[in-house]
């Protein structure tokens, strides 16, 4: 049925001085769930958020987001979501509780409730001892945390999120996760992007990866996860000359991951111990290049690069490093 | 019939029309960030005192005006002041347009007008305060002011008009920058404008070929309203030049601005 999806996109299509940011892009988010777009640096996650939330036009589709058509009930629309882009939507030389207020007052609220509906964010976010310093003076996650509270003065029933882990140390991103997943026991929709499978297997109960403008597979992290191998064998070598012996003999049988500094070779197996067994046996038919094995649930790494063809950028250096503006937001904000 | 069982309060139900409603809400915005905004603050205030103290105590003996070189320039100072506080309008526009906040207002519905008329009332009132602080100084060194309620009021007007004028262009100017830097250079022309025209020195003192620019360019009827005014001497047909001139550039920038913010924002 049409009103229990949140967001409903038809061929979405966007492009930049003749760059292809969006090739046809369709979206279908139930209302209430967390879906994920995940895709590398300039896959188009963020001309697809920005299209959603009517701060971008798209050159041809159509969509609808709470209710509301994208093209023909803009307002509308606005007053019903929420986006926190990239870069932080918060004056610096404001406090974190002057930059909510203000955010309330500009959502209509009158001044006692936006007084009222500051407090009770802060109190939420943990953000008390900071509202009265400067947004400028708070490090990366709290200006974060205001940020998101300021997405939710308005009580949005769509919150679009785009690559909100983006530039946070560890502690951080852990903590704002917690609250993007207490999000979603309050009805709202949420729509994230990002480029951390970490991040999308742990926050969506719906990933859509995007690659170069389109969409190249949607599911649970699950069902994605069993598109592509039940399981992966990873098998460490005693030696470069195994190593090399090795992974060309698995490409027969299809290389998930081949690292030669760790001499560590991965092929996707069912987990069955007949198949393990055999295929040991036809990697290493002397027995000795292989040192240990391991089984492992297939992750979204494997997921990526099997839809994709290659791994998203900085997979392999664990999870979200400093890095601003990707290549879309530019894109977004150019010409 | 009683409201009182409502617990939640329904916001969004309640909205005028949003122009209107943001409006209040921007304008204390940007006064805000001006107050807090220390180093254009300094240089908006500051500056134009220690410009007028220099042109009276260290050019002002050289220059021939046939009045005391204190009447003579006060006038001309006010209004440079207006493009100092100015030019903070286009760094300030230019910051707005270029980071994050820009996508948090369109996204709350904030019209670029709001937006833009945020920045031009700051810029008032700065404007505002910057003035009365030259004139206090002024006084101090040696202005007198022969002026009727009137004519307080009349050149109290065309201030206005043109710090509004001045304002609305830095907001263009703050459109079109892709960096603050390149905002701030506003700075510079609009620096430039009072040298060619009698806000300084009469025009009769200039070469003939720079005679024409200097009278019809706006900055020059309007010191000449301003002196005239204040010193309650003859001011013929400059303010009505004034008031064109301004009304022209206000007309102007509220168009382009308009296409301009839809272009930044498409």
């Amino acid at each position: 049925m049409a009103d229990e999806l949140a967001v409903e996109a038809v061929g979405l299509r966007k492009s930049y001085g003749g760059v292809h940011a969006l090739a046809g892009v369709d979206l279908r988010v139930p209302a209430g769930s967390r879906c994920a777009v995940l895709g590398p640096n300039g896959a188009g996650k963020t001309t697809t958020v920005r299209i959603l939330a009517t701060l971008t036009r798209p050159d041809a589709g159509h969509a609808r987001v709470a209710g509301c058509d994208i093209a023909r009930d803009q307002h509308r629309l606005r007053r019903r979501i929420s986006l926190t882009g990239q870069f932080t939507g918060l004056d610096a030389q404001q406090t974190g509780a002057e930059n909510l207020r203000m955010v309330a007052r500009l959502s209509g609220l009158a001044r006692g409730q936006a007084r009222r509906r500051t407090a009770e964010l802060l109190e939420l976010f943990g953000l008390e001892q900071a509202a009265g310093r400067r947004v400028g003076t708070y490090s990366g996650g709290m200006r974060r945390r205001v940020d998101l509270a300021a997405a939710l003065v308005a009580e949005p029933s769509v919150i679009f999120l785009d690559e909100p882990a983006t530039g946070l140390d560890l502690p951080s991103r852990l903590a704002l996760w917690q609250v993007i997943t207490e999000l979603g026991g309050s009805g709202v929709t949420t729509v994230l992007t990002t480029q951390y499978l970490e991040e999308a297997d742990r926050l969506a109960d719906q990933i859509v990866v995007i690659d170069a403008g389109q969409v190249v597979a949607e599911g649970s992290p699950a069902e994605l996860k069993q598109q592509v191998a039940g399981q992966r064998l990873e098998l460490t070598l005693t030696s470069r000359a195994a190593f090399d012996d090795v992974a060309r003999a698995a490409a027969w049988v299809g290389v998930l991951e081949a690292d030669p500094g760790r001499l560590l070779v991965s092929v996707a197996t069912d987990g069955d111990a007949a198949h393990v067994r055999h295929l040991l046996d036809a990697l290493d038919p002397q027995r000795v290049a292989v040192e240990r094995f391991a089984v492992r649930g297939a992750t979204l790494d494997d997921v990526f690069l099997a839809l994709t063809g290659h791994l998203p950028e900085q997979a392999g250096t664990a999870g979200p490093g400093i890095q601003h503006g990707s290549n879309d937001q530019k894109e977004a904000i150019g010409v | 019939m009683s409201d009182t069982a409502i617990a939640i309060p329904a916001p969004r139900t309640a909205r005028r029309s949003p122009a209107l409603a943001s409006l209040p809400v921007m304008t204390a915005r940007c006064v805000r960030l001006t107050r807090r905004n220390l180093d254009a603050l300094i240089t908006a205030l500051v500056l134009p005192i220690l410009l007028m103290l220099m042109f009276v105590y260290l050019f002002g003996g050289a220059i021939a005006t046939g009045t005391s070189y204190v009447q003579y320039v006060v006038p001309g100072v006010v209004l440079l002041c207006a493009g100092f506080g100015a030019a903070n309008t286009a760094v300030s526009v230019c910051q707005d347009m270029t980071g994050g906040i820009i996508d948090r207002f369109r996204s709350l519905d904030v019209p670029g007008q709001a937006l833009l008329a945020g920045h031009v009332i700051a810029s008032i009132v700065r404007n505002a305060a910057s003035t009365v602080l030259v004139f206090g100084v002024a006084l101090l060194i040696g202005f007198r002011p022969h002026a009727s309620p009137l004519a307080w009021a009349a050149a109290a007007g065309i201030l206005l008009l043109f710090v509004l004028a001045i304002s609305s262009l830095a907001a263009v100017a703050g459109l079109l920058a892709t960096s603050a830097e390149a905002a701030s250079g506003f700075v510079f022309a609009v620096m430039f404008l009072p040298y060619p025209s009698s806000t300084f020195v009469p025009i009769q003192t200039m070469p003939a070929w720079l005679q024409g620019f200097a009278r019809d360019q706006p900055v020059t009827p309007v010191v000449e309203s301003l002196r005239g005014l204040l010193l309650g001497t003859p001011v013929g047909a400059n303010p009505w030049h004034a008031v064109a001139w301004c009304g022209g550039i206000l007309a102007g920038t509220a168009v382009l601005s308009g296409v301009l913010f839809r272009r930044r924002t498409a």
